[in-house]
């Protein structure tokens, strides 16, 4: 790890809706603290909580890891899970796989990725098919 | 008090009474307080003016700084803003004509009742909701604490803060009025004071959030006011000076928490209130979470207004005598809406400037220096015990930690590292006198 480089790794589980968010409010208090951006800080929030809400919702676990330096925030995705069949279709807006439970909670309006999409500088994302997906989001000028 | 007072805040630590307890410090939503040597000091820059620490203060050392009513004679006329709170606070069959008549034998001139603010505002929230097209969720901004909250710990939701008057605003800037043409005094000389249930009002007259400057000049506290007028409603019992007042019911709700929420409709807003209630719903809020809601309103104690640290009747029997007490007011004149219509269009509701952001100070300035010390502070909580015993005079270890890399606190003053050190040294000795050479790392060779 570079020295002006602080990372943070956290585990998320999947379909443990009780402690859904947590990882995503840590990102956002630490980001906080170093002094980022409020913008970026709020576009880091809504994206890392899309980002840990997917993996609650489709996959098994995944390590979340949060990597903030001097140019960007980038925090990076990596589950284990069922993956994502067409990516491309994933990525429109109002596309969803949500189940009904999912949709009670109000999720499922097919707007996750796409807010990701729209918050992060750059978006990268790869995926296999029962294997798991990976996501990277990074977001620059950070103060 | 912390040297670098950048704001203005509505309570004191009085050194002579506070004897390090570290009850204020424990209870502290925003980590704002520290605990050495027997004496507590405040954060200034952190501290949201909530009043918790007045509230546990066992030795009274936490003072609020509300006004006296000494310091409302530099008024020709001074004008009682109550908060609707106030009427609860006194037995059921105490009607609000009987306080308004207290009020004047204790030194007013005159009283303007919460109930036309309170429904005016109401009528010009809703008609600012249905016609704004920013980002949802709109976040309440009647309550001080509330507002500062946000522009210290969320400064990215000040846009969403509700730009809207508060009512007690409202009700001075009208009273004010009104007195100047019924005595033809200048309004710089009719003092409008709010009868308030908690020190962070007074905050919002001195800083005024908002607007270029408050129509309060003066805020007395509903616990300072409670003796003199328990006594005074007795003898206008007794007098029979009951005038009727124009309080309604919708007006008289605002006493506690869901007063909008009630006269909006339910299916888009919400009502939060206690500070660490806010945080969590204004934690959503940021990522992203409730936008499927219209309007929050958020009150920093717990069932709003009425367990301001600043009252004296206990909060649940407060908002059961103000439901009683609702019971029998009647409902705001319809007549009112039309009004407030024309006004909003005046822009006579709306705050004069947008609520600024003014985030909480970062651990350095400079970027690369903040993630530096954010890893060093990583480092030594690792190190820490995590039980947050407070002996040390910090809140928690996290708060320690933060202390001891922006170098305002000692390491060494956690007893847990003391006791590692003195039990090294012990080691050390026993070695020494066991005339067995010493390892280097403290374990065996």
């Amino acid at each position: 790890m570079a020295s002006d480089e602080f990372e943070r790794v956290y585990e998320v589980t999947g379909r443990d809706y009780a402690n859904a968010g947590r990882a995503s409010t840590s990102i956002k208090d630490i980001l906080k603290h170093l002094g980022v951006h409020p913008v970026v800080v709020r576009r880091a929030a809504i994206a890392s909580y899309e980002a840990e809400m997917n993996v609650v919702m489709y996959a098994v676990r995944a390590r979340m890891s949060l990597r903030v330096s001097p140019a960007a925030v980038t925090i990076e995705v990596q589950d284990e899970g069922p993956g994502i069949e067409d990516v491309e279709l994933a990525m429109q807006e109002g596309y969803s796989t949500a189940t009904p439970e999912m949709r009670e909670m109000g999720f499922g309006a097919g707007m996750g990725l796409p807010n990701i999409k729209r918050n992060a500088d750059v978006f990268d994302i790869k995926s296999e098919v029962s294997r798991g997906t990976r996501l990277l989001i990074r977001i620059g000028q950070v103060a | 008090m912390n040297p670098q007072t950048s704001c203005h805040h509505p309570l004191r630590f009085d050194p002579d009474k506070c004897d390090g307890c570290m009850a204020c410090m424990r209870v502290c939503p925003t980590a704002a307080v520290r605990v050495r040597y027997k004496r507590a000091w405040m954060l200034a820059d952190r501290c949201i003016d909530c009043g918790e620490c007045i509230r546990v203060c066992p030795g009274r050392a936490v003072v609020p700084l509300t006004d006296q009513m000494a310091d409302l004679s530099r008024f020709s006329c001074r004008v009682a803003i109550p908060s609707p709170v106030l009427y609860a606070q006194f037995d059921p069959d105490v009607s609000p004509g009987e306080v308004v008549a207290a009020l004047k034998l204790c030194g007013f001139d005159d009283v303007e009742g919460p109930s036309r603010a309170c429904d005016m505002v109401a009528a010009a929230t809703e008609i600012f909701l249905s016609e704004y097209r920013g980002q949802y969720p709109l976040i309440s901004s009647f309550c001080p604490t509330v507002v500062r909250l946000v522009q210290v710990n969320y400064p990215a939701l000040v846009e969403q803060v509700l730009p809207v008057l508060a009512p007690r605003e409202v009700s001075a800037r009208d009273a004010k009025a009104r007195k100047a043409a019924e005595t033809g005094l200048p309004e710089e000389r009719i003092g409008a004071v709010y009868i308030t249930p908690c020190p962070a009002k007074m905050v919002a007259i001195v800083e005024h959030p908002g607007m270029e400057r408050s129509y309060l000049d003066a805020a007395v506290s509903i616990s300072d006011l409670f003796r003199p007028l328990a006594t005074a409603i007795a003898k206008a019992q007794g007098g029979g000076s009951t005038a009727a007042r124009s309080e309604t019911n919708s007006g008289v709700n605002w006493a506690f928490l869901g007063l909008l929420p009630r006269s909006l409709p339910a299916a888009d807003s919400l009502s939060v209130a206690g500070l660490a209630n806010v945080i969590r719903i204004l934690d959503d809020v940021e990522k992203g979470k409730l936008r499927g809601y219209r309007f929050i309103e958020c009150h920093a104690c717990g069932e709003g207004c009425v367990s301001g640290c600043l009252t004296v009747e206990n909060p649940y029997v407060a908002r059961s005598k103000t439901i009683r007490l609702t019971q029998k007011l009647p409902a705001a004149s319809p007549e009112l809406r039309s009004e407030v219509e024309r006004r909003w269009r005046n822009g006579e509701f709306s705050i004069d400037t947008a609520f600024s952001a003014r985030p909480l100070r970062p651990l350095d300035e400079n970027i690369s220096a903040a993630i530096a010390k954010m890893t060093q502070k990583e480092a030594l909580l690792a190190e820490l015990p995590g039980i947050d015993c407070g002996a040390c005079g910090a809140p928690s270890c996290h708060a320690f930690a933060e202390d001891v890399v922006q170098g305002e606190a000692d390491r060494r003053t956690c007893v847990f590292s003391l006791q590692r050190a003195l039990a090294a040294q012990v080691e050390e000795l026993m070695s020494l006198v066991q005339g067995t050479p010493r390892s280097a790392g403290g374990e065996g060779l």
